[in-house]
């Protein structure tokens, strides 16, 4: 025991100034990897990298493998892997291509079209993904077969179940409602994108400053006020400067005009208007939110942590882990139909393909962001991050004209060296 | 002279467990009663935490039978175990090393706020208010426990085992990685234990402490009971030949 008896509890030792503003260093590090990686990319484009088209596919492309590594943050964290949700999205793909082309209208009398289809189809498409999800879990948990094995098996099987859902055809094209969800199909237009960012800023600040005061309610220490006001400036920053620059991606005019003759007027002169936040990215948004808030703030957060960090402590605290996989690989498997709806509504069609090596880019999309494959640590921000990290490059070196081959063995480099880099920042750290 | 203190709190009777060939646990009865101490002593493998564990719900029974205040119980995991008011300090300290002091204090029973969420601040400060009483040097309420030291990080066990108002403690060398601060705050705190009323199974290998914390010691060799003695009836060394020849002093084995 060191003789710090008589010191008071928080002013023992001069701090820095990155530990003063409880700085995520390793997030920070990450933003600015990738602010780096965006400004070479820009620059050797001659800026057509950073312009507002660009960033807004960018973020469209970025959405479906987000979603997914989300979810993968809770299978790593529990020390598991998922190697199947690449094909699992395939499956929910053609199940909900199927549902809302062949089965529903024949079932129920609907026309693709009608307002129930879409609706239905992802709400059956979602509750096939978490059954799947949930039955893999139960093999892992309560059949205990490693999950590597069960999830390289759903692999093949769920590539294939979705090849003989449709008969190995593409299907499409798919509900307009449906397709609202992929990406330029879908925007929320200049004035809502602006209410929705604002709402967005205020509720940031609101949280800031609300933790702020639980903090002081139980005389825990805070950072310095300053710090605080700096920290949500760039949040809000931050916020509204992505709505600004996706309502500056204005829509091309053809496609105006074929809007107003859809809805039967007639477009006005010199008529413009900007894309705003894609409804794809709004999902993305949500479901970031949620999951957080799910690994932070309640007991099924708390439990996938603890059951990662040390699998016997869970259990010898009661926690039920074996429901607990279940409920993890349930939640995957939501999420991946989630993502199909996304993908195929991107596409405006299933096809066979879909979801192609997705596993893959997702595992890398937690790894890079931070999840440890040993279990315990891992964030729902940095795997999106993550995620964006690996669009961005794959994205940029497309742009430069990279060939395929090589964009592939940069991306694996990429993943190698990010590991090495988290590895030696970890033990700088101390942390584990 | 049991026969006076009524109802046993607890009775293991006849419990056997074994791993493979090995018998952990062979027919091992013992017994205990509110505001007693029993100490669990044998060599290293003996068997002691194997015993402790079929009642904490660790590990399930092969035979025999569980009797809480007189109750047959059937204790499947630890769930059951709590339920029962058990509470175990484990010899591991079986902690989540990933997570802070209050995360692993209040683990599987953390404390909501009015919308289901956890209230990190609120089970910080209840942490904060039983390390003053265990622990008064402790500091690192927000550091995950890997980054404690091993008394520390037992600290924390304790204070997980003694917070939620247990009326059975389980205690597998609890003191093993303490101070002689520390060591001696956890000796009071078992007396004060002993006279609210709990009973205590107390696993330790210094038998000077047994001695001075214990009513009864009960000896394990190769798992099996050697037997139970009242530590009053017994000097240091009696203990010590029961523990290393296995069998009970001669002026005792009647
Ligand atoms: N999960 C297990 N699988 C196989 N064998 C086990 C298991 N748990 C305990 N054993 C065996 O049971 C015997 C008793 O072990 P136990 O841990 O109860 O000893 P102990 O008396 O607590 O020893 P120590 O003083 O070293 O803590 C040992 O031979 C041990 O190898
Ligand atoms: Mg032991």
């Amino acid at each position: 025991m060191t003789d710090t008896a008589h010191a008071p509890a928080d002013a023992p030792r001069k701090r820095s100034l990155l530990e003063t503003l409880e700085v995520d260093t390793r997030l920070l590090g990450m933003i600015g990897a990738f602010i780096v990686l965006c400004l070479i990319f820009n620059f050797v484009t001659d800026g057509r990298f950073l312009t507002a088209r660009n960033i807004f596919n960018l973020t469209i492309q970025t959405v479906s493998v987000a979603i997914m590594a989300t979810g993968m943050v809770f299978i790593i964290v529990t020390r598991h892997i998922d190697l199947s949700v690449g094909s699992l999205l395939a499956t929910c793909s053609a199940f909900m291509a199927m549902a809302q082309t062949v089965w529903l209208p024949n079932a129920l009398g609907l026309e693709l079209g009608s307002a129930a289809i879409a609706p239905l189809a992802i709400i059956l498409g979602l509750i096939v993904g978490a059954l799947i999800g949930a039955f893999h879990g139960w093999l892992v948990g309560y059949l205990t077969i490693p999950a590597f094995i069960v999830t390289l098996g759903g692999l093949l099987v769920w590539r294939n179940a979705a090849w003989y859902l449709t008969n190995g055809q593409t299907i499409g094209p798919l509900d307009e409602t449906y397709n609202l969800f992929g990406g330029t199909n879908g925007t929320l237009g200049p004035t809502w994108s602006w209410i929705f960012g604002i709402a967005a800023a205020i509720a940031a600040v609101a949280i800031l400053f609300s933790s702020r005061r639980n903090k002081v309610s139980h005389e825990f220490p805070v950072k310095p006020l300053w710090a605080e006001v700096s920290l949500a400036a760039i949040v809000v920053a931050a916020i509204l400067g992505f709505i600004a620059i996706l309502n500056s991606y204005e829509v091309p005019t053809a496609r105006l005009e074929r809007l107003f003759e859809a809805r039967g007027e007639v477009m006005p002169e010199g008529f413009t208007t900007g894309y705003g936040l894609p409804i794809s990215v709004l999902l993305l948004i949500i479901v970031a939110i949620v999951m957080t808030v799910v690994a932070q703030r309640t007991r099924l957060g708390r439990y996938i942590f603890a059951t990662g960090g040390n699998p016997d402590a869970a259990d010898l605290s009661g926690i039920n882990t074996r429901l607990l996989t279940v409920k993890i690989f349930a939640l995957m498997g939501f999420l991946c139909a989630l993502s199909a709806v996304v993908a195929s509504a991107r596409l405006t069609f299933h096809s066979n393909d879909i979801g192609t090596l997705d596993e893959l880019r997702v595992i890398a999309a937690a790894v890079i962001g931070g999840t440890a494959l040993s279990g315990g640590i891992g964030t729902i921000y940095g795997a999106i991050l993550g995620a964006l990290i690996m669009q961005s490059l794959q994205s940029g070196m497309a742009m430069v004209g990279v060939d395929a081959p090589f964009q592939n063995i940069v991306v694996g480099s990429v993943l190698v060296i990010a590991v090495l880099i988290d590895i030696i920042y970890r033990k700088r750290t101390g942390a584990h | 002279m049991a026969e006076d203190r009524g109802t046993p709190l607890v009775e293991l009777n006849d419990i056997s467990i074994s791993f493979g060939g090995i018998k952990a646990v062979d027919h091992v009865s013992v017994d205990l009663y509110p505001g007693e101490v029993v100490g669990l002593l044998g060599h290293n493998g003996a068997g002691k935490s194997t015993l402790i564990k079929c009642l904490s719900g660790a590990y399930q029974k092969d035979s025999g039978e569980i009797r809480i205040r007189g109750q047959k119980v059937e204790i499947n995991n630890p769930r059951d175990a709590r339920a029962h008011n058990i509470e175990t300090i484990y010899q591991t300290l079986a902690l989540a090393d990933n997570l802070d002091a209050a995360s692993n204090l209040f683990l599987g029973r953390e404390i909501t706020t009015a919308t289901g969420l956890v209230d990190d601040a609120a089970m910080e400060a209840e942490t904060r208010k039983i390390m003053a009483r265990l622990n008064p040097n402790f500091r690192k309420f927000s550091s995950p426990v890997s980054a404690l030291s091993g008394g520390q990080r037992q600290s924390v066990a304790i204070a997980r085992a003694v917070y939620f108002n247990a009326k059975i403690l389980i205690m597998d060398e609890p003191t093993a990685a303490l101070g002689p601060q520390e060591t001696q705050m956890v000796a009071e705190l078992i007396q004060e234990l002993k006279r609210q009323g709990l009973g205590i199974f107390l696993i330790d290998h210094d038998v000077h402490q047994v001695k001075a914390l214990c009513d009864r010691a009960a000896v394990m060799k190769n798992g099996k009971l050697v037997g139970v003695v009242n530590v009053d009836e017994v000097s240091t060394d009696d203990i010590l030949a029961m523990i290393i020849a296995g069998k009970k002093p001669e002026h005792l084995a009647a």
